[in-house]
């Protein structure tokens, strides 16, 4: 009943030996009024998630939108839509990057759409600008978006499919973007490198292609340009105008025809962008296989308990505890899970379980993290590691012993984290506005004391209020999603589909061996 | 006393050489097989991987697809059961089945030919002998005077005799000129004079002939049967009525709106008709019957008949068996009084035909998937994968059902023809069933001229329902997933972070039933959307209107074949799909197949410039002659090409003016669907 939209045949799975493990019991009594509450609590978070997303799915506005149509041009969502396989699930990273980011300037999906999806049966990242969002100039923010696609790129061997139709660095911004490390340039720098480690880099060009942007193509193994819409030029037509004096088109200067049949660019010469999706998933088509290394069960239970009743266990109140097992038994495969050291630094919850028939070790915050609960942690991760298991982080943490401050996301790793994702409800920053705002006013507090002045409520409350308010706008998912601190917010019960995706995507490098035994403690 | 055959002596068969193909072919192996015969097969070229060659026990070649020099080749097909060891030839129906001197031939060579003795079916092919032979046992024939007394008086004289109504037409006739139907002695004067007025106008001459005129007149037939040894039984009458182009669509047994003395009187008359010419087999009469029940004899089929299996299903039996017994020399199984006439049996002959705007164009190709409801009798000679050949009856199946009565019936027909799925050919079941929805038929009010005088309600264009939008964007959506195991993106299908995605779907274009039958036509690449709002709550839009659907129970079913429950519009309903390579066949509310072109077919005139210049064949089929050379300057329009397909003439015009470049075909030759027959420059 839970299962996503698919045909199911009928086959025997391959592996069953961990159907042995017993399936989480739940507590939860889903009629009760706290249930109740926190399931109120958190669709109120959710529905605002879905409306911001909404609204940035607009991209750049109705006029935008018109005039990018009536260029014959898809919009960048549609051209994903038609690269990836019918049907293909898009793991969309960063939809709030650039959010609330700029003042009054709205740079919806940082202008520019990333994430993972099948093109031609193969997982590639997919990096397509936004035309209708300030003609796909790149923002800081946009450069920051595009560089992590491509370090999950290279993290994890994927193709690299870049859709091209930006004007380049937003001029007014260019100190911001063009020279650092971590800059435009370093673009390129991936492009090179990757395609020197084997990780395809395909790019099509769909619109402009100016000056930073036409190294994309240029950098790339392959490249296609669509007709009448995409150039590549390092300096535009004006530019031209006021270096020579000379007046040139776009079409001439740098069109499909001067470069696929002059300069030798461009390979691919598409006569529309529907043609251009088809000649990208024709390249990708002829790439050589690789193995998956994950040992995936169409077949998989699904959790023997409803996703969405996560929002009745978790609500949005982070001062109420709760079992973090009812979480883990509604994301993992038949709700089994095999507990490690259960009696044993209890805050912190070990153990394995499989999601889609993929092998996970799952450590899990239930409290304050413990001496023992990080030994406990330490002693898994190293079992992990030895027998090729990927990690999964479920976090939620009010601090190691004292204050710090409540830390609540889903992240996955290997070594280091691949990816890190967020609930709507929790709250990442280095500690808590009520704790920020009683460390400052006790600071103050003796301050006064020692001076010998008065300290009075309503100062104390002057002085709490702004810092409570900035730390708790500071700390919310939007804030952190919007500069990239993670990889997206998502729907909590949309967790096993995420990370099913997510692990999907990592398997096609091979897990290095582990150089150590597992030490005990 | 007329031929060896005749003779009543138990001769068992045990091999029986079907010299026949098809269903057919088909029918008789079941039964000789069930009785313990072998059979034999005979086979052109062009049925070479047939599946009645498949079946049979022995198999052997007689020669090219042209009829005449194979299933028509007397010498080879007696020489064949010579060496094969039989004892017996079963004609079928069609081919040899009606050929006295066939008959004779057997018997000449002592094989015994399943069907009447030779002098019966020359005794029934010939017209005038037949009907005065009728008229001498008192079957009732339709009278006519056609003579020297041209008086007034005469003629007159001579309706009276034949009967009011009377038809009175022009001899040197045509076109319905010089007609006139005299319904009673009164106005009798005043329309011979009309009559032989118009006739001298439009021929110059006014002679005239008068004859029964039978008023919506139906076509009522009897099956009868005969031994060696002077019994003849009927096994009551079949309605075949429902006809295009003078051939059967649907029959049924027992004909509808007949009171019971009718019947009998039918019956006592057909055996009548059977015993006057010493029948023996299986035999059909026909008669033609008008609205107050009186019917007149119109000739004797001297075979089994296309039709035969409704009267196998309202009487329990098989007649195919009863035929091999006979020939063997056993007395029939029943008597007259043992025949049962239980409930009410349809056959529906399923046809490769093009019946767009009434023209029922017959066709020919492959057919890419056959598949038949389980709940109904299938005779069939085909398998998916097969040629309807432009040689043979491009016949693809019946459909057989029974019912307690014949709204029972009537209801499991439409049930079956709503199951049977054919791709690759246009078929003429989308018609069928528009016809069992008509009330006039429903009520049983079946006649000859019934598609001609329906024709507009029949052919009539409807809105498409909504449901049919609905389980066709779901199909195509389903259809496009990758049904693989390879991991968790390629089957967490349609997901998205944070939003409902949303796919477009061309519903491409119709290319079966519906294409040739404009009931619900879905117009070419009618964009409908898919939003998946979430695991199994979808939303499906076109043309402004939103449905908001249920989607539950996916599952594969076999190859490239899926079912889904759906709900929506306040309905709730299961479709099958079925993903052939070029098409999908949507089975659900709507009984549909699209096109569904690989996508670089898109691309493909973007990529190699204009098309090439040329006429090519519009089906399989044989060049006939060629009216053009290289170097001819030709107009639009112009005829180039004749060729001939399903005995049918088509004539290959120019598209554009141009000149001949070169001609890719040769007379006489076959060539396939979709050949360059005419290159221009």
């Amino acid at each position: 009943p839970n299962c996503s939209v698919q045909v199911r045949n009928h086959h025997c799975s391959a592996d069953k030996s961990t159907h042995q493990w017993a399936p989480i019991k739940t507590g939860i009594d889903n009629s009760s009024e706290d249930f109740a509450a926190n399931d109120a609590e958190m669709k109120v978070l959710v529905e605002d998630l879905k409306a911001k997303i909404a609204k940035i799915e607009q991209a750049g506005g109705e006029k935008a939108v018109k005039l990018h149509r009536s260029r014959g041009k898809m919009l960048a969502r549609e051209r994903i839509d038609g690269l990836v396989d019918a049907g293909s699930p898009f793991l969309e990273f960063s939809q709030l990057a650039g959010y609330e980011m700029y003042g009054k300037e709205e740079v919806p999906s940082g202008g520019i759409l990333t994430g993972i999806g099948i093109v031609s049966g193969r997982v590639c990242v997919i990096v397509a600008n936004d035309a209708t969002v300030k003609g796909g100039t790149y923002y800081p923010i946009t450069v920051k978006k595009h560089l992590r696609a491509q370090e999950i790129a290279r993290e994890n061997n994927l193709p690299c499919i870049y859709l091209v139709d930006s004007g380049g660095a937003n001029l007014p911004r260019q100190a911001d973007i063009f020279a650092d490390t971590q800059h435009f340039g370093r673009i390129f720098y991936n492009q090179a490198t990757m395609s020197s480690q084997g990780i395809p880099q395909l790019a099509v060009v769909m619109g402009s292609c100016t000056a930073g942007g036409a190294y994309v193509p240029a950098m790339s193994d392959q490249a296609i340009i669509v007709k009448g819409t995409g150039t590549v030029f390092l300096g535009g037509p004006p530019l031209v105008k006021a270096a020579t004096g000379e007046e040139i088109s776009a079409e001439e200067l740098g069109g499909a025809d001067l470069h696929c049949g002059e300069s030798g660019v461009t390979d691919y010469y598409a006569h529309s962008d529907q043609h251009a999706l088809y000649l990208a998933r024709s390249c990708i088509a002829g790439l050589p296989p690789v193995e998956e290394q994950m040992t995936f069960n169409p077949n998989a239970d699904e959790p023997l308990y409803p996703a969405e009743e996560i929002y009745g266990i978790v609500g949005s109140n982070l001062k109420k505890t709760y079992d973090v097992r009812e979480v883990i038994a509604r994301i993992v495969d038949g709700s089994r899970f095999h507990e490690f050291k259960e009696r044993y630094g209890e805050t912190l919850v070990t153990g394995f379980a499989t999601i889609y028939g993929q092998r996970v070790g799952i450590l899990a915050n239930n409290g304050v993290l413990f001496a023992e609960s990080a030994m406990k942690g330490a002693h898994f991760i190293e079992l992990c590691c030895q027998r090729k298991i990927p990690l999964l982080f479920l976090q939620n943490i009010t601090g190691f012993m004292v204050s710090l401050e409540y830390l609540f996301n889903i992240s996955f790793n290997l070594f280091e984290f691949r990816y890190v994702f967020m609930w709507p409800n929790s709250r990442i920053s280095v500690m808590g506005g009520e704790q920020a705002a009683n460390v400052l006013s006790t600071v103050q507090k003796e301050k006064k004391k020692r001076e010998g002045a008065e300290w009075t409520d309503q100062q104390d409350l002057e002085l709490r209020k702004p810092v409570e308010e900035k730390f708790e706008k500071e700390g919310h998912p939007y804030f952190a999603s919007a500069r990239l601190w993670d990889d997206g917010v998502i729907d909590p019960k949309d967790t096993r589909k995420v990370l099913g995706l997510a692990f999907q995507s990592t398997l096609q490098k091979p897990i290095p061996e582990t150089k150590f035994g597992v030490f005990r403690m | 006393k007329r031929c060896a055959s005749t003779a009543p002596l138990i001769r068992p068969i045990q091999r029986v050489l079907v010299a026949n193909r098809g269903e057919i072919a088909i029918r008789v192996q079941n039964t000789a097989r069930k009785m313990g015969i072998e059979t034999v097969a005979v086979f052109s070229d062009a049925d070479r991987n047939s599946l009645f060659v498949k079946k049979a026990d022995k198999a052997f070649h007689i020669g090219p697809p042209l009829a005449a020099e194979s299933y028509l080749n007397m010498d080879k097909i007696i020489n064949t059961a010579i060496r094969s060891g039989a004892q017996a030839i079963h004609p079928g129906y069609g081919f040899l089945s009606e050929n006295a001197g066939f008959a004779d031939r057997c018997a000449q060579a002592g094989l015994v030919f399943i069907g009447p003795p030779a002098q019966a079916i020359r005794d029934m092919g010939a017209k005038n002998v037949s009907k005065q032979i009728m008229e001498d046992a008192k079957v009732p024939v339709v009278k006519g005077f056609h003579g020297e007394d041209q008086s007034d008086a005469n003629l007159k004289k001579k309706s009276q005799e034949i009967g009011y109504p009377v038809m009175l037409k022009a001899v040197y006739g045509g076109g319905g000129k010089g007609m006139r139907i005299a319904w009673n002695e009164a106005e009798f004067d005043e329309k011979l004079a009309s009559a032989r007025n118009e006739a001298k106008k439009s021929f110059g001459n006014d002679e005239m002939l008068v004859e029964k005129f039978v008023e919506k007149p139906r076509h009522v037939e009897v099956q009868v049967f005969g031994d060696h040894h002077g019994n003849y039984v009927h096994l009551w009458e079949r309605d075949c009525s429902v006809q295009r182009r003078h051939q059967k669509i649907i029959e049924e047994a027992p004909a509808p709106n007949m009171a019971h003395e009718t019947r009998l009187k039918l019956g006592e008359s057909a055996v009548r008709a059977a015993a006057a010419v010493g029948y023996v087999g299986a035999g059909t009469v026909e008669f033609i019957m008008d609205p107050r029940g009186e019917f007149f004899f119109m000739e004797m089929n001297t075979r089994l008949q296309v039709e035969h299996p409704v009267s196998e299903t309202i009487t329990g039996t098989d007649l195919v068996e009863w035929q091999l017994r006979v020939a063997q020399g056993e007395k029939l199984p029943l008597k007259q009084s043992e025949i049962p006439l239980n409930g009410h049996a349809f056959e529906c002959r399923v046809y490769a035909e093009d019946t767009r705007k009434g023209a029922f164009m017959p066709t020919a190709g492959r057919l890419n998937y056959v598949d038949f409801p389980e709940d109904a009798r299938i005779d069939t000679g085909v398998v998916s994968g097969d040629e309807v050949s432009i040689h043979y009856d491009p016949m693809i199946a019946k459909v057989v059902v029974w019912g307690k009565d014949r709204n029972v019936a009537a209801a499991k027909l439409e049930s079956a023809l709503a199951r049977t799925r054919i791709s690759g050919l246009p078929t003429n079941i989308d018609f069928v069933r528009r016809v069992l929805a008509h009330p006039e038929f429903a009520a049983g009010n079946v006649y000859t001229d019934f598609i001609p005088d329906h024709h507009e309600e029949l052919f009539a264009e409807s809105e498409t329902p909504a449901e049919i939008y609905v389980e066709s964007a779901i199909a195509h959506a389903l259809s496009t997933l990758k049904k693989s195991d390879a991991g968790v993106f390629q089957n967490l299908s349609f997901f998205r972070i944070n939003v409902a995605p949303k796919y477009v779907f061309k519903i491409g274009k119709i290319i079966s039933n519906f294409r040739t039958y404009s009931k619900c036509v879905i117009s070419d690449g009618k964009d409908v959307t898919v939003r998946f709002d979430s695991e199994n709550r979808l939303t499906v839009s076109y043309d402004g209107n939103s449905y908001e659907t249920l989607l539950n129970d996916i599952e594969a079913i076999g190859d490239n074949e899926f079912k889904f429950t759906l709900e929506a519009n306040g309905r709730r309903w299961s479709t099958v799909v079925k993903d052939l390579p070029e098409t999908l066949m949507v089975n659900g509310v709507g009984q549909n197949e699209y096109a569904t072109p690989a996508v670089y077919e898109a691309f493909d005139s973007l990529a190699g410039g204009a098309a090439s210049h040329s006429a090519v064949a519009p089906m399989p089929g044989i060049i006939e002659k060629i009216l053009v050379k290289p170097g001819d300057q030709v107009t639009t329009g112009q005829a180039l090409i004749v060729m001939t397909a399903m005995k049918m003439e088509y004539i290959i015009r120019a598209p554009e003016d141009s000149t001949i470049e070169y001609i890719k075909c040769q007379a006489g030759k076959n060539v396939p669907k979709n050949a360059v027959l005419v290159q221009f420059a």
